[in-house]
């Protein structure tokens, strides 16, 4: 094996627990060299875990001074180590994206030497892509904690996105198991980001040619199921940080046992939570796109997700007195709230409303999940049932009827334990 | 009545000219393709104009918009009689002042129309993903494709805004023509079969460059070392993936 594919290998392997892949966000324009930011993104291939390929997602290196008992990288952990050289990131990014194999980069990388130095490479790195390439695709780089505020604003000159990872949903879990780390160094710099990002947008209203910072905002990743956080616990995290740094993204990695010695973590062979990172999505969609307030979803006294049931379900099965809603008749904001219809097919229906009462036969063309739906809307044609069916028996039938993605999988966890 | 177009958007514009001219609204748009003799129907063999194309083209523009007049376009990209027919309805029915008649969900003909968009639309995407250049020893890079849909006119100039610096070339295999950027103007070409041949096995038209199968290779390594084992969901790889466009993803050969 060629030394710059081995290096490939180990890095990329490396990098794979970040699971942002997203290239939306920016509207970077091609200046006379190659490459612009699409600003939907692109997935241009799929593993075959079914996860978005849309970036060179890369360490620069793995060699770390860190101990995180849940990353792949530690210091103590018994891995092959490597590094790239500025060239050669450099050389593989241009070579991809020529190809159009990849939106662009993901940069991240162990601490080596300290936090500054650390950032300097990866600086280097983008100055000579932009610069000397006049590569104008997307950059997403990972903010070093504990990089001075020069090195984070120049490089935010440079980037699309920039992302610091909580790691764990509350400190007390990150405590456990990375006792060197703490959450207060993971916000200071999203919030010095977040204020420039803000100035900068304030000073561009003004200026026309300014130049852009971080033009595709902040995103963060909690792990899953490593420590004992709850549902109610890690969105509460998650919907703070929306608030208070206007991140476009925080990501759920539900965690991947690798080998390690600390007995709190799942060990390998344990399946890793995918169906509640499901959940926890669906959720985060529900709060940012949905209108929903978290405490309508998850709070004190209902504190973990229904697995087998998507959480929009969930909250109308708990709010009988809200059901059935007309669609003929009903505001968007409720239209979207009825399980098993989305923001597309609520539009469609808002529309052509305005020419006639909707009838069953034609919400079923509009693309919404009728099984589903039907327990929870009226149409024009809708028969007028004596009493209501009770949430029960509502639930049941969809489970009984649905192919609900979960069913298989939770059986299966579910008989670990008879 | 079934009018006879040739193929081309045009050809399917000129056939609601005609009808209009002629006072015939009840006619079916179609190509000798997929045409079928019926003895219970008369036919009539449409001849393009472009001026009448135009004059339909600045019709439409002018009661629904620009970009929903673009929207025709794109649904003829389809390339399927119903939804040509779907289509010819609903811009009967605009230039009859039924202009709000597209956000008409309810209505089969719309469905039928915002269906066949939404799947160009997909494709279209799909198309700016896996488009996969090979590089030859003269700098040129070339892509081969087979989309469900004549979506190349679709992405051009998303690919000549993005690949200004480099010149190339994407082939559309099932439709037989190609478009072309040698970094100065985009130009539509076509391949005879011997050329298509030589593109296909990388023969003696284009010869690769010595770094394209360094790059492919190390292409192939990092899709392979980014994928997480453990998280394996094959169903959810094919719906994002299908099997059909493997053939030029050098990662999944």
């Amino acid at each position: 094996m060629d030394r710059l594919e081995e290096k490939l290998k180990i890095l990329a392997d490396a990098a794979k627990y970040d699971v942002s892949c997203s290239s939306s966000g920016s509207k970077r324009k091609n200046i006379g060299g190659i490459g612009d930011a699409s600003s939907s993104g692109i997935c241009h291939s799929y593993t075959e875990d079914g996860r978005c390929v849309s970036l060179l997602k890369i360490l620069l290196t793995n060699h770390c001074i860190y101990d995180c008992a849940f990353c792949v990288s530690r210091k103590s952990n018994d891995v092959q180590r490597a590094a790239f050289t500025v060239e050669e990131v450099v050389k593989l990014t241009m070579n991809f994206y020529r190809r159009n194999y990849i939106e662009g980069l993901f940069l991240s990388s162990g601490i080596f030497k300290s936090a500054d130095y650390t950032m300097e490479r990866l600086l280097k790195i983008v100055k000579k892509l932009r610069l000397e390439e006049r590569y104008n695709g997307y950059i997403h780089l990972k903010t070093i904690p504990g990089a001075s505020d020069e090195m984070i604003r120049e490089a935010g000159l440079y980037v699309d996105r920039m992302s610091i990872n909580l790691e764990m949903p509350t400190e007390m879990g990150l405590k456990l198991m990375a006792p060197e780390k703490d959450h207060e160094s993971v916000k200071k710099p999203l919030n010095f980001i977040n204020q420039e990002i803000q100035a900068y947008k304030q000073e561009s209203k003004l200026i026309k040619h300014k130049p852009t910072f971080v033009p595709a905002g902040q995103s963060t990743q909690m792990v899953i199921g490593a420590t004992p956080e709850n549902d109610f616990e890690i969105m509460s995290v998650a919907d703070k940080f929306y608030k208070d740094y206007n991140l476009k993204r925080v990501y759920y990695s539900g965690y991947i046992p690798i080998q390690n010695d600390n007995s709190l973590l799942p060990q390998i062979g344990a399946k890793p939570p995918l169906i509640r990172e499901n959940r926890l999505y669906q959720t985060d969609w529900l709060l940012r796109f949905y209108g929903f307030k978290l405490d309508e979803i998850l709070n004190a006294n209902f504190k973990e997700l229904d697995l087998e049931i998507d959480p929009k379900l969930s909250w109308a099965l708990r709010n009988p007195h809200l059901f059935p809603i007309d669609i003929n008749t009903a505001d968007y904001k409720m239209i979207i709230r009825i399980p098993g219809i989305g923001r597309g097919s609520a539009l469609k229906i808002v529309q052509a409303r305005k020419f006639g009462r909707l009838h069953e036969y034609q919400i079923k063309k509009m693309g919404i999940a009728f099984n589903r739906a039907r327990h929870f809307m009226i149409c024009a044609d809708t028969p007028i049932q004596l009493g209501f069916a009770t949430m029960d028996s509502v639930r049941g039938q969809i489970l009984h009827n649905g192919a609900s993605k979960a069913k298989s999988s939770i059986t299966n966890q579910m008989s670990l334990f008879v | 009545m079934y009018y006879i177009f040739d193929g081309t958007y045009y050809g399917w514009l000129t056939c609601v000219f005609e009808a209009f001219e002629r006072k015939e609204f009840s006619i079916k748009p179609i190509t000798k393709e997929f045409h079928l003799p019926d003895i219970f129907a008369d036919d009539r063999v449409i001849t393009t104009s472009k001026e009448k194309a135009i004059r339909i083209i600045r019709g439409l523009e002018g009661h629904v918009g620009k970009n929903m007049a673009q929207d025709f376009y794109r649904a003829f990209l389809f390339e399927h009689p119903a939804v040509w027919q779907a289509a010819y309805y609903l811009a009967v029915q605009i230039f009859k002042g039924n202009k709000h008649i597209l956000s008409n969900f309810g209505n089969d003909a719309v469905m039928k129309f915002s269906d066949a968009l939404r799947k160009v639309s997909r494709e279209r995407h799909r198309m700016k993903a896996f488009v996969r250049f090979q590089q030859s020893t003269d700098g040129l890079y070339f892509a081969v494709v087979e989309p469900d849909f004549n979506v190349l006119p679709l992405i051009a100039a998303f690919f000549k805004n993005r690949y200004t610096d480099q010149s190339w070339i994407i082939y559309d295999l099932k439709r037989n023509y190609g478009i072309y950027w040698d970094k100065v103007n985009l130009i539509e070409v076509e391949l005879n079969a011997g050329e298509i041949g030589d593109v296909m096995h990388t023969s003696t038209l284009v010869s690769l460059d010595d770094q394209e199968e360094y790059y492919k290779n190390l292409w192939q390594q990092y899709f392979k070392s980014t994928n997480i084992e453990a998280r394996r969901n094959l169903k959810l790889h094919l719906k994002h993936v299908p099997r059909r466009y493997w053939k030029y993803l050098p990662e999944k050969n």
